[in-house]
Order: structure tokens, then C-alpha cells, then sequence
């Protein structure tokens, strides 16, 4: 064989670097616009091209979890409620009414009538417990559904269109969770086939779009139901959709997708992150912002290690994070910082801001009470051990690193010495399972404020390992209230306790933040943070 | 002939199953497995059930002892079964297959470019007389190689599709939504066959023989072409059967830039999903287009140069 030329490294890089890094600067400059948007009359008709970052390789809205696959397989299905992102009240959708039992452990839905698959067949209450008979067998496939139904303990057909679910134990979160994408009713059918069918070949259901085409990794394509008539009642168009198309492209560079939308390739695009919010700020493009609920990012202490057992070291933690620094330089515009440990769209949240503000002179004199006193090298030391802690984080997103360096240096500065440990997002389960952290960094997006209780109950899985407490009477207590405002002074009561003794530290809020052209009209989210293409109109 | 011939294949399958076992060891050593990916893959869901993970990954095999997985897996990938991907649950083989055209596609037209705008650069450079003309031409491939072909990529995307809405920004759709991609790829690829091109062309033109031709009373361009090239293609044609695999790895980059559907992308995906079979099948297939095109790179050899053969059959009696 010939020997090969050695190529040399070239003097040129640098210049060529310089080159193509001020094309891309100058081409971020865009002008400013008006910001408009004109409304005028909805009109009916035309396609929503919608460019999404990922592929979750499967089109079953029971199975799917990531928001791009989401925003898509969510259209073909209705569910038996929806919930009311502003207030986060339960309204019909499916069922036109429902009753619940004083413990919360027997829901009845009444199913509208009239409602029909894309496949003719009806709607009926022996489909809607075909679904939730197989939900819970989807298995590991489909953790959110199980979620939703654990300690379910029938499902029976009392008539042709009502339904009972009976459960174990209280279960007053099931009703939203009747609300979410997870539980949408599927028609008899699908939920006869084998997770892995109804992942690639998609599922019949009775939503205001039908699944047309799936090319794995490269789009979406969804065409208008005719004859839909049976819309959520927070819906402003009655019947069909305005749109006859949507297709939703899969682009994984956030750069060609910001491109994209503002050339006018396509109408609207997900995860805007802050990198790009200057190049699609004025212009014919809207930025359209909500914050996911459910529990903030936040530092998952594990409260049985030696050193965050002792509460005051946990509340140093607590008002030594500077969460606005955090939420300004890491985040997109409109971040909030955490003011609880629910997100301020979950219902039932309560701001406990004055408990999270910032205060270095207070962190230092709680470390000092608990006898850990400024060493040499500004990092504390009691009985010559170092306060020392690892946050062990996933790179599941691209704002965790840096935020975790500002913790880093906020915490150094009241002597708190912080190891940062990446793991693979594979991970995350078997850490949390087995206990093995100082410190994890996460969030859980949910609109129920249930999710503190599976988060933080020990009497459920207890990954952050907290002591048995009067929190876990308030947590059970909420998922046995069927009375609203007890319900809601229970959930109170539990966020009050979380953060006064620092068994969680709330961060920041997850923002989900789309980029719209101002073409496309009425592109709402839902209580979920995702969108509602039903009333979404092009003019 | 024969045994040149039967020496090279021999290699070619050693070169596969190193292939194969590697990557093999490599996505042993990394933590958690493609099933706890799959369960997880929202840190967002809830908490997972392990008995249902060690049911998944006993349905998978992953609950057996590295070297009888090993086994099990050389055995099949042998009969051409590489298993069902763990993502998707489809046959390895028919994803590679249903996401091979358009790589062929992409690659085949990134190759076309390269070998036509590298080899044409070369040829001009070094057949002009103008001394400028070359410096400047010259310096363009070390710049070509440096590059990265992310920078290039998007930087073709902003100008070409977001300025000018030439080409499409991303996609499958036709030939417009080919050129981009392809001369992207084609950049550093072009730029390393007009590197060693022109190298082994100056360094022909230096030769006794050529001074001979045109002694004879050969032209400038005859000299140039029948003469200089022949004997300088021999390099080039090496580098070739060389950047087929770089143009392989180069499409990861690629479609994930241009979104583009194809065996880049399916790649990336296996490999976040740690998809042990996928990624395994998408291994060997990667290898065995290398190992095949060198072999017909090999086997070309001969033709172009007679001695090679004979050459390689004495260094063959050594070994």
C-alpha cells in the first residue's frame, strides 16, 4: 500500500474560525418589529408546519413522554376531562360530568354521546376500560400512565356510557390525571395491540386530528378530523379544527430551527433557548412562554446522610442559593425563580418567596450554631471533616451545568464546598433507587399537586430518604380531600413544611418556551405546558 | 492474483469481527443499559418499577454474563440476524436497510463532489503557471481539512437557505434538499483528495520519465494528463477508499445538522439510547462498506500499476 500524506495542521484555522463565527454573529442581528399580530376573523383551512427538536421513536400518546413527541400525538387523542391551565379547574371533555365518593376512592365518569374513533367505531364505557385495563400493563414503557393508575382496583361498565373506577386507597389526583395526554382514550382497537405496534404504526383515537404519516426521526404528518364534534369545553371553536394539516418536522439543531422560523420554512418551533432569543426577538416571530408545573428544579438533598441531616445545614443551603442570579443568567427571558416547591402554574400553589430570599449573613450564622467553622481555605470544617457535598446531575438539558456552577459558587461563598458529579441520563433511576447521592439535581413536570407526594411521602418511594413527619399526614391527607379548599390549605400546609425545613431546595422554574410566527393565531398551551392545536388558525 | 485475492478477504472478516467486539467492549463499559434508557428516558416520569426493568431486561438478555451475550450475538450477527432494536422493537437489519438509501444517496453525492472539485482543484493547480494562482490555490484544502463541517454546514444553511431561500434548511425532500448536505460533506473530503492529488501530481512532474515525454516532444497538457496523472492517481485513489469511511462518520454531522433521515442519524440515536443491537449493526455495516471498498480499491491497484501485484505477493510469503 502507499503510504499517506501526513497532513499538516493548518495556520488557516483560526482565520477561517473568525470567518464563518462573525457570518453567524451578523446574521443574528435582526431587526426590530412591531409586535402587532393582527387577529381579524379566524378562517378554517391551511397547514401549521411545526419543527420539533427530537423523535421519541414512537406515536402513542399513551407511551410517549417528551414534550416534541407530545405536542403531536396529543391531537389525535381526546381525554375524559381537560384542566384549565389558568385556573387548574377539571372540566369536560369526553365525560360531561363525573362523581367521587368522600374518600376519593370511587370515580364515576358520564360519557358524552355521540363520540366516535377515526375508525367509525364508538365510544363507549367498555373502551374506556379496555384503556385503563391496559394501561398499567404498557409496563415500563408507559411509567406516567402507571403513575396515574397505581393501587386501581377495577374498572367496571355500569352502562353503555358510564364508567366506575374503583382504587385501594384514596386517589383524589386521578381525576387530572384523566385530563393529561397519558390517559387519552384509544379506541378498542389499538389498546389491543402490543405496545411496540402501537408505537410505530400509531393508535386510532377520536381526537380533532388523525395520524397520516410517521417517518421515524423525520416528521409528523396529522390531517384534520372531519365530523369532530365532541371538543374539551375549554375549546373556543366548537367542531372541527380550523387547521386541515399539521406537520410537525424533526430538526435537532436549535440554530436551524431558530433559521427555519425565521426565514419562514416553517410556523412555529419548540425549546427556544436563551442562545437564540436574540436572533428571533422582533421580527415576524412571537416568543410564547409558560412555566411547566409540577416540582421546580431544584437540589434533591438526601436527607439521611450525615451531613444534611442536621436541618440547619439544610436551611444554610436554603438561603444561600441566589435563585434570581440563577434564573436571569442561565435561563430564557421570563424564567422565574423557584418561589416554592411547586412551579406557579400547579394548582394549589402557594409563593413562600420571603422563605426563599437570599441571605449569606443568615447561611453563615446557622453553619456556625451547627459548629462548622471557617477553615483556612474558606471552606468549613467540625471535628476536621470538610463541608463538603456532590450534586450529582444528568445532562438532560443544557442549562443544567451552568446553573449548578452558580449553586457552586453561591454555596462557596458562605463556606460550603460543592463536587459536581455528571452521570448519564440513563442513570437517573438507579441513583435515585439506590440511594447512593449527596445531592441530585431534577425537576418532575405534573399538574397535580400529588406530585409532592410521590416526590416526598415516605411511605412512598422516599428517594430523598425525609424522616416520617407531619408532612406525610398532609400529603396523605390531600390525596383523600374531595373538598377542594381542604384539599388545597393540605397542599399549603405541605409546601410550608417542605421548605421551612429545607427537605428540597427549590431553584428555578422549567420555562417551556416556543418561537411562533406571527401569522399563526390562538397556539395555546395547556395545563401541561403543551399545546392545543384545535383552535390554532393561519391568516 | 489469487492469493493477493484471497489475503485481502481474509483480512477484510478479521477487520469486521474487530469491528463487531469492540464496540461491543466499549458499550459494555458504559453505565446503565439501553433498558433502563428506555424506562428512564423521562427523568421527568415517574418512578419506575425495577421488577418490571429486570422483566424488560431479561426478555432482552441483558441479565446474562458479558461473555454469554458476547457469544450469543457473534453467533447470530454471523447468519446476518443482528436482533431487534430495544427502541423501536424492529428488526436492526430493516432499520440500516430503511435508512441506507438516503445515506447512500448523500455519501454517493459528497464522494462525486469531492473527487470532482478536490481532483479539479488539484489539476489546475498545479497545471497553471501562474505562481499566485497556485499559493492561493494550495492553502484552500489545509482550510478545507480545519474547518469543521458543523461551522461549514451552518454556515451554508444561513446563507444559502436563511438569506437567499436557494435550498431547503432541512429534510429529504428531492435534489434541493441534497446539495447543501452533500457539499458540506464533500468540503473536507474534496480538500483531502486535492491535498494528496496535487502532492503526488508536483512530485510526478518532477520525475525522469516525464522529463523524458517531453523530450519526445510531448505538450504541456498531454504531459499533464497521460503521463503525470496516471502515475499520481494511485495516492488519490488510496485516499478514496480511506474517506468512504470518513464520509460514513461525517454524515453523523450532517443529518443532524440538515435533519436529514439516514444512517447518520440512526447512528446518533442508537448511541443516546444506548441501543446495544442497533448500534452493533450499524458497526459492522459501517465496516463492512470500508472493508469493501478498499478491497475494490485493492483489487483496482493492478490495473492501474502492474508491479503492485507482484509486490504484494512477495511481502505475502514474508508474513
Amino acid at each position: 500500500m502507499t503510504a499517506l500524506p501526513v497532513l499538516r495542521p493548518s495556520r488557516w484555522a483560526p482565520l477561517a474560525a473568525l470567518l464563518t463565527t462573525s457570518v453567524l454573529l451578523t446574521a443574528c442581528g435582526s431587526g426590530d418589529g412591531g409586535s402587532g399580530g393582527g387577529s381579524g376573523r379566524p378562517k378554517s383551512g391551511g397547514t401549521l408546519t411545526f419543527a420539533v427538536g427530537s423523535d421519541a421513536g414512537c406515536v402513542d400518546p399513551q407511551q410517549v413522554g417528551s414534550n416534541d413527541t407530545i405536542y403531536s400525538v396529543r391531537q389525535t387523542v381526546d381525554s375524559l376531562t381537560d384542566q384549565d391551565p389558568a385556573t387548574g379547574r377539571i372540566v369536560p371533555w369526553l365525560a360531561k360530568s363525573w362523581d367521587i365518593n368522600s374518600d376519593a376512592t370511587r370515580f364515576t365518569f358520564h360519557l358524552r354521546s355521540g363520540v366516535t374513533f377515526s375508525d367509525g367505531s364508538a365510544l363507549t364505557a367498555q373502551v374506556v376500560k379496555d384503556n385503563f385495563d391496559a394501561v398499567p400493563k404498557l409496563g415500563a414503557l408507559g411509567t406516567l400512565a402507571e403513575g396515574y393508575l397505581s393501587g386501581v382496583q377495577s374498572t367496571t361498565v355500569v352502562d353503555p356510557l358510564t364508567v366506575k373506577v374503583t382504587f385501594k386507597q384514596p386517589n383524589t389526583q386521578f381525576l387530572q390525571a384523566t385530563s393529561t395526554h397519558t390517559l387519552g382514550i384509544e379506541s378498542s382497537a389499538s389498546v389491543r395491540k402490543t405496545p411496540q405496534q402501537k408505537c410505530s404504526d400509531g393508535i386510532v383515537g377520536s381526537g380533532p386530528f388523525v395520524l397520516k404519516q410517521y417517518v421515524q426521526n423525520q416528521s409528523i404528518t396529522l390531517a384534520k378530523r372531519t365530523g369532530y364534534a365532541w371538543g374539551s369545553a375549554l375549546w373556543s371553536k366548537k367542531g372541527e379544527a380550523y387547521l386541515d394539516k399539521l406537520v410537525f418536522k424533526v430538526v435537532p439543531e436549535a440554530g436551524v430551527r431558530a433559521g427555519s422560523l425565521q426565514s419562514g420554512q416553517v410556523d412555529a418551533i419548540s425549546s427556544v433557548g436563551k442562545a437564540n432569543e436574540v436572533a428571533l426577538k422582533g421580527g415576524q416571530v412571537a416568543l410564547q412562554r409558560r412555566a411547566n408545573p409540577g416540582v421546580v428544579f431544584g437540589l434533591g438533598l438526601n436527607n439521611a446522610r450525615p451531613l444534611l441531616k442536621d436541618a440547619r445545614v439544610r436551611q444554610a443551603i436554603q438561603v444561600a442559593v441566589d435563585r434570581s442570579q440563577i434564573a436571569d443568567t442561565v435561563f430564557p427571558t421570563g424564567t422565574r425563580p423557584a418561589t416554592s416547591v411547586l412551579a406557579h402554574t400547579t394548582p394549589d400553589y402557594s409563593d413562600l418567596s420571603s422563605d426563599l430570599s437570599t441571605d449569606t449573613a443568615k447561611a453563615k450564622s446557622l453553619l456556625d450554631q451547627a459548629g462548622w467553622q471557617a477553615g483556612g481555605d474558606g471552606i468549613r470544617t467540625k471535628d476536621g471533616k470538610r463541608l463538603s457535598l456532590t450534586i450529582t446531575w444528568f445532562p438532560n438539558s443544557a442549562t443544567n451545568q451552568p446553573a449548578l456552577e452558580l449553586v457552586q459558587q453561591q454555596l462557596k461563598a458562605v463556606g460550603i464546598d460543592v463536587v459536581l458529579k455528571q452521570l448519564q441520563v440513563t442513570q437517573f433511576a438507579t441513583t435515585l433507587q439506590s440511594g447512593d447521592f449527596d445531592v441530585v439535581w431534577g425537576n418532575v413536570t405534573r399538574s397535580d399537586p400529588d406530585i409532592l407526594r410521590s416526590s416526598f411521602s415516605t411511605r412512598l418511594g422516599n428517594f430523598y430518604h425525609l424522616p416520617a413527619s407531619s408532612l406525610d399526614t398532609a400529603l396523605s391527607g390531600q390525596a383523600a380531600a374531595t373538598d377542594t379548599a381542604k384539599r388545597g390549605k393540605l397542599v399549603a400546609e405541605a409546601q410550608r413544611l417542605l421548605v421551612q425545613n429545607a427537605y428540597y431546595v427549590p431553584v428555578v422554574e422549567l420555562q417551556t418556551q416556543l418561537g411562533v410566527s406571527k401569522k399563526v393565531h390562538d397556539l395555546a398551551f395547556d395545563s401541561g405546558s403543551r399545546v392545543q392545536l384545535h383552535d390554532t388558525w393561519i391568516g | 492474483m489469487r492469493r493477493y485475492v484471497i489475503k485481502r478477504l481474509a483480512q477484510a472478516v478479521g477487520v469486521l469481527w474487530a469491528a463487531y467486539t469492540v464496540s461491543f467492549l466499549v458499550l459494555d463499559f458504559l453505565p446503565g443499559d439501553p433498558v433502563t434508557a428506555m424506562a428512564g428516558a423521562g427523568m421527568d416520569s415517574g418512578q419506575v418499577d425495577p421488577a418490571q426493568l429486570a422483566a424488560l431486561r431479561h426478555e432482552y438478555g441483558f441479565d446474562k454474563p458479558v461473555l454469554v451475550q458476547y457469544a450469543e450475538y457473534l453467533g447470530r450477527a454471523v447468519r446476518g440476524d443482528f436482533g431487534d432494536a430495544v427502541s423501536s422493537g424492529r428488526p436492526v437489519t430493516s432499520v440500516i436497510g430503511d435508512a441506507l438509501p438516503q445515506t447512500l444517496q448523500l455519501t454517493g453525492a459528497a464522494l462525486l463532489l469531492a473527487v470532482v472539485l478536490g481532483g479539479g482543484l488539484a489539476m489546475v493547480a498545479t497545471y497553471t503557471s501562474r505562481r499566485w494562482l497556485r499559493q492561493l490555490l494550495l492553502s484552500l484544502p489545509p482550510l478545507g481539512v480545519s474547518v469543521p463541517t458543523f461551522w461549514v454546514g451552518l454556515l451554508l444553511v444561513e446563507t444559502f437557505s436563511f438569506r437567499l431561500h436557494w435550498f431547503p434548511a432541512f429534510g429529504n425532500d428531492g435534489l434541493r434538499g441534497l446539495v447543501l448536505p452533500a457539499l458540506t460533506l464533500a468540503v473536507p473530503t474534496g480538500a483531502q483528495v486535492a491535498q494528496v492529488l496535487a502532492k503526488s501530481l508536483l512530485t510526478a512532474l518532477d520525475q525522469a520519465y516525464v522529463e523524458t515525454a517531453r523530450a519526445k516532444g510531448a505538450g504541456r497538457r498531454r504531459v499533464h494528463l497521460r503521463h503525470a496523472l496516471r502515475n499520481a492517481s494511485l495516492p488519490a485513489l488510496t485516499v478514496v477508499g480511506l474517506l468512504v469511511g470518513q464520509l460514513i462518520a461525517g454524515s453523523v454531522v450532517v443529518e443532524t445538522v440538515f435533519s436529514r433521515d439516514g444512517l447518520g442519524r440512526v447512528t446518533a440515536a442508537a448511541v443516546t439510547a444506548q441501543d446495544i443491537p442497533l448500534v452493533q449493526g450499524v458497526v459492522v455495516f459501517g465496516a463492512l462498506i470500508f472493508v469493501a471498498t478498499n478491497l475494490i480499491v485493492d483489487l483496482v491497484y493492478p490495473l492501474l500499476d502492474p508491479r503492485i501485484v507482484v509486490a504484494s505477493d512477495r511481502r505475502a510469503s514474508f508474513a
